[in-house]
């Protein structure tokens, strides 16, 4: 009876993905073709406005997901994997042909502001207009000004490489319907203007909560609460809580410490991993630094959150326990026997936002890859870590991140060396 | 999973290309198989950390995540020798190389993350430490062959194959193999199982070069007993005494090679 009553659910779904697809191609058809606005032509040469529209693509980091590896800037071609397929990210420099050299500001508001492309479809949310709706329409010309005055690069963009149904534009009506609403963010009057900025910054164009908060399996942004933490799709990373407040992801972390890890890429803290490395050298670094104190300003506020419970058992004990002495003979002389780190040199483990996150996949893969943090203007020539995967076997990484999630104040959840043997496996982008 | 599956498993990766039998099909494979390293469990300890608190203002103490495979003056792998030697090869090889992971033309999934985040001045900087460093070359196990397949490969490297059209490898690598300032690699000291990896990794498309890509025609007009052949009579050879690289403008290359197109394009 329950199946009967799920498969019901399911055929409603259709049915009405199906309705709303015929009434959708019905509504745009084809593209604009009306000229430029000639106010809004002029304003988009005014070498100012191209020049804020620069920093502000840096505040997007546009240039992470529209630039293939090795390719040109802006030029498109990175395949951004999902649960649902790839999707492509097209071309954004001004070609008449392959990128958005033939559109208005129009159509580049439409997309920015309501995720719907120059001919009328639907876009997939992977680019995050649930986010870029906040932009105001001033910052989205200044956007579309810089990207107007680019070099033209002729590149077709990939196909589409989603599995049905989602290969189904009108399947986005009703994603739509559940977790978008188009808005241009709106002041909260009872807050500071910095604390304002800061807020636009970081749910508008910074669109930090994408990857800061948890998708559900249709991969929308329900119900969490914003900036509380999720993992990353496919990427097998976790983007941290970023409430400094109690129990949150960045606890006891100070204004200091949030401006410096966007502006270096460390902090007293912890340093910046995995795509927040990206997201550092790409964005964060250039922001100026009244916007990454507003930004700290708003993270601040952010509430406290309620503990995880966690689960301990016996086998976590003993599971730790190997982990100390994998620990002191391969981690401590750089993260130091109490877990405090070498300020500015090498990170601390007591307390590190990516050492205690709910999954153990940051510390994993760490452990793992190893590597450097992000090279920036301050950290220019920054310390690395060894990479351990071919030291250490699963056990042995198990066995060791579950010490350091569980030594000095940390209290996270035991890792497993299932869980080690997939993230050794998950490909790098 | 147990340490000796691993090894097993990943060995057989490697031989992959080796054997040249690896098609495009097999280098997604391959790459998912990145994560199990090549050679595990042969770089037990050996990383020179500092004592805590103070932390040497060294660029050696802040690239321990090269020097941990690569060895600490950049000498490879110590065993087999997967891992290659970086000292005395020219920095701007080196440069090259770590650019081609970060553009996705080489293909190694730890390498390819160890170096995207490097900006060009660390790179260079890093390139120079490798570049500089002189240390004794250390003998590599090689393959029992046939004196006949070892002729084969000398051929190769002295003469060539004018009817398969490929060059002599002292064309470009050097007189002495000794490579050239500022982008071609020397080929005296290197292991045979990088050697014949990165011939492989040509034909299988998870190492390239800038287009036209010289090396890849070559490695595609190589038949598979060639791989084993001159892989096998460069790693046998003795190292010379003077093992620096020529001088740049020194080499004519007998193929359009994008890479030695850019030295000419950069007035190096």
């Amino acid at each position: 009876m329950k199946r009967l009553r799920g498969l019901w659910l399911v055929l409603a779904v259709l049915a009405i993905v199906l309705v709303a697809g015929v009434w959708l191609s019905q509504r745009h058809t084809h593209a604009s073709t009306s000229p430029e606005d000639p106010a809004i032509a002029a304003t988009l040469k005014d070498p100012l406005v191209i020049a804020q529209g620069r920093y502000l693509a840096a505040a997007g980091d546009c240039v992470s997901c529209h630039t293939a590896r090795g390719g040109v800037p802006y030029a498109g071609g990175r395949m951004l994997p999902t649960p649902f397929g790839h999707i492509p990210a097209p071309n954004i420099t001004p070609d008449g042909q392959t990128g958005i050299g033939a559109w208005t500001f129009n159509d580049f508001w439409r997309a920015m502001h309501e995720g719907v492309g120059r001919n009328g479809e639907l876009l997939y949310p992977a680019f995050s207009y649930t986010s870029f709706t906040k932009v105001t329409r001033d910052d989205a010309i200044a956007l579309f000004a810089y990207l107007r005055s680019l070099p033209a690069v002729r590149q077709p963009n990939a196909p589409l490489e989603l599995r049905f149904p989602y290969n189904l534009r009108s399947t986005l009506a009703v994603w739509r319907a559940m977790y978008f609403k188009a808005g241009v963010y709106r002041a909260d009057p009872s807050q500071s203007a910095s604390w304002n900025r800061g807020a636009y910054l970081v749910q508008g164009l910074g669109h930090c909560n994408e990857c800061h908060a948890a998708r559900d399996a249709w991969g929308g942004l329900n119900g969490g609460a914003t900036l509380s933490g999720g993992l990353i799709p496919e990427q097998d990373w976790y983007a941290p809580d970023l409430s400094p407040q109690a129990n949150g992801g960045l606890q006891g972390w100070s204004r200091q410490d949030i401006i410096d890890v966007l502006q270096t890429g460390q902090a007293a803290k912890g340093a910046a991993i995995g795509p927040m490395a990206d997201v550092v050298a790409h964005s964060t670094q250039h922001l100026h630094d009244d916007d990454l104190q507003a930004i700290a300003d708003y993270l601040l506020s952010l509430p406290a959150r309620t503990p995880a419970a966690m689960r301990a058992s016996f086998d976590d004990k003993s599971l730790a326990d190997r982990g100390h002495g994998i620990y002191e003979e391969r981690c401590a002389d750089c993260h130091g026997k109490d877990g405090a780190g070498v300020a500015g040199v090498y990170p601390p483990l007591d307390g590190n936002a990516s050492v205690v996150e709910p999954t153990g996949v940051n510390a994993t893969r760490i452990v793992l890859l190893g590597g450097f943090p992000p090279v920036t203007a301050n950290h220019f020539r920054p310390y690395s870590m060894p990479p351990y995967a071919q030291q250490l076997s699963d056990a042995d990484v198990a066995a060791v991140v579950t010490y350091i999630r569980q030594a000095w104040s940390n209290h996270a959840a035991a890792v497993q060396e299932r869980d080690v043997a997939v993230y050794r496996h998950t490909p790098i982008d | 999973m147990p340490q000796h599956n691993r090894r097993r498993r990943s060995w057989r990766v490697a031989r992959a290309y080796t054997s040249g039998m690896g098609a495009r099909g097999r280098t997604n494979m391959a790459m998912r198989f990145g994560w199990v390293f090549p050679v595990a469990g042969l770089l037990a300890g050996g990383i020179a950390h500092a004592d805590p608190p103070s932390v040497p203002d060294t660029l050696q103490q802040r690239i321990a995540a090269c020097t941990s495979c690569h060895g600490v003056h950049g000498e490879g792998s110590s065993g087999s020798g997967f891992f290659p030697r970086l000292a005395g090869k020219p920095a701007g090889y080196l440069v090259l190389q770590m650019q081609n992971f970060q553009r996705g033309l080489r293909k190694y999934a730890p390498m390819e993350y160890t170096v995207r985040p490097l900006t060009l001045n660390y790179m260079q900087e890093i390139a120079a430490y490798f570049s500089a460093q002189q240390v004794p070359y250390a003998r590599k196990p090689l393959p029992a062959l046939a004196p006949s397949a070892l002729q084969r490969g000398e051929q190769l490297v002295t003469a060539g194959d004018p009817a398969r059209k490929i060059p002599p490898c002292q064309a470009c690598h050097g007189k002495q193999l000794t490579g050239a300032e500022p982008f071609v690699p020397g080929l005296v000291g290197l292991p045979y199982d990088y050697i014949s990896s990165q011939l492989g990794s040509w034909r299988t498309g998870t190492r390239a070069s800038a287009a036209p890509d010289c090396m890849d025609e070559i490695a595609n007009r190589l038949a598979p007993a060639d791989i084993t052949a001159v892989s096998a009579w460069l790693a046998s050879r003795e190292v010379p005494a003077d093992t620096h690289a020529q001088a740049a403008g020194s080499i004519t290359p007998p193929l359009r090679c994008g890479v030695l197109l850019q030295v000419q394009g950069s007035g190096l």
